[in-house]
């Protein structure tokens, strides 16, 4: 990720910004990038665990993280008043409550990922998605 | 290097991003690199609001690996320069 050639991505932008980070196995992470290497990998502070569910959601606090750069999906930068709008139309859960239905929903899901995967499969698609691949 | 150079041609061009969990992003393509890894911004989610945790993202990062298409202004790409670089690049090859 050189910054020296015009038009090139690179994170530097967004470092100490506050992002929202999802990850392969479906996580949402919101904290603030301190580091990044050519991978992708992640230094993030004072992170936030987000979980969603209908019009509800749950936080859980949880620190300092080194996210392997593998495991990104995407980096979004969170722009305040469009989230403190978007959390407004919400109601917040306790973590906990809202964990265990998530929980579910991704067992769910991932029951019908591995069907439709088959399915694909079947017809000669390939079919990209790890068995750990929950986004 | 012939598809980082195909991009970077097309910044500042709106572009849809499909990831390969079926979720379509639509922005402007800021910038791109060697891996492929795409920033747009102000973008929108196509498709489904099923994804809701990025209603309040308007740049984002996304990372090659996960990008299943990109689909692109037809009036922005020059095919047949574009058909000359690859002659050229596969030239080496035998």
């Amino acid at each position: 990720m050189d910054s020296f050639l015009p038009g090139a991505a690179s994170l530097v932008d967004c470092v100490d910004k506050k992002l929202l980070v999802i990850l392969r196995d479906g996580r949402k992470l919101i904290g603030y990038l301190r580091s990044y290497d050519q991978f992708a990998n992640l230094v993030l502070q004072d992170t936030m665990e987000r979980m969603y569910h209908n019009d509800t959601y749950g936080e859980e606090y949880r620190g300092m993280f080194v996210v392997r750069g593998e495991n990104v999906v995407l980096l979004g930068e969170l722009d305040e008043e469009r989230e403190a709008m978007h959390l407004r139309s919400l109601r917040e859960v306790p973590s906990a409550e809202i964990n265990a239905i998530v929980k579910k929903e991704a067992e769910a899901r991932k029951q019908m990922d591995l069907v439709t995967g088959k399915i694909l499969h079947a017809r000669g698609f390939c079919v990209d998605f790890a068995e750990t691949d929950h986004y | 290097m012939l598809f980082y150079s195909f991009f970077k041609t097309l910044v500042g061009q709106p572009v849809v991003v499909e990831l390969k969990n079926d979720l379509s992003i639509q922005g402007i393509l800021v910038s791109v690199d060697q891996f492929l890894n795409i920033k747009l911004d102000d973008i929108r989610v196509t498709d489904e609001k099923r994804f809701p945790h990025m209603m309040s993202v308007k740049n984002c990062f996304i990372r090659g690996s996960v990008v299943r298409y990109v689909q692109l202004p037809a009036a922005a790409v020059d095919t047949a320069l574009l058909q000359d670089a690859t002659r050229r690049e596969n030239a080496a090859e035998k």
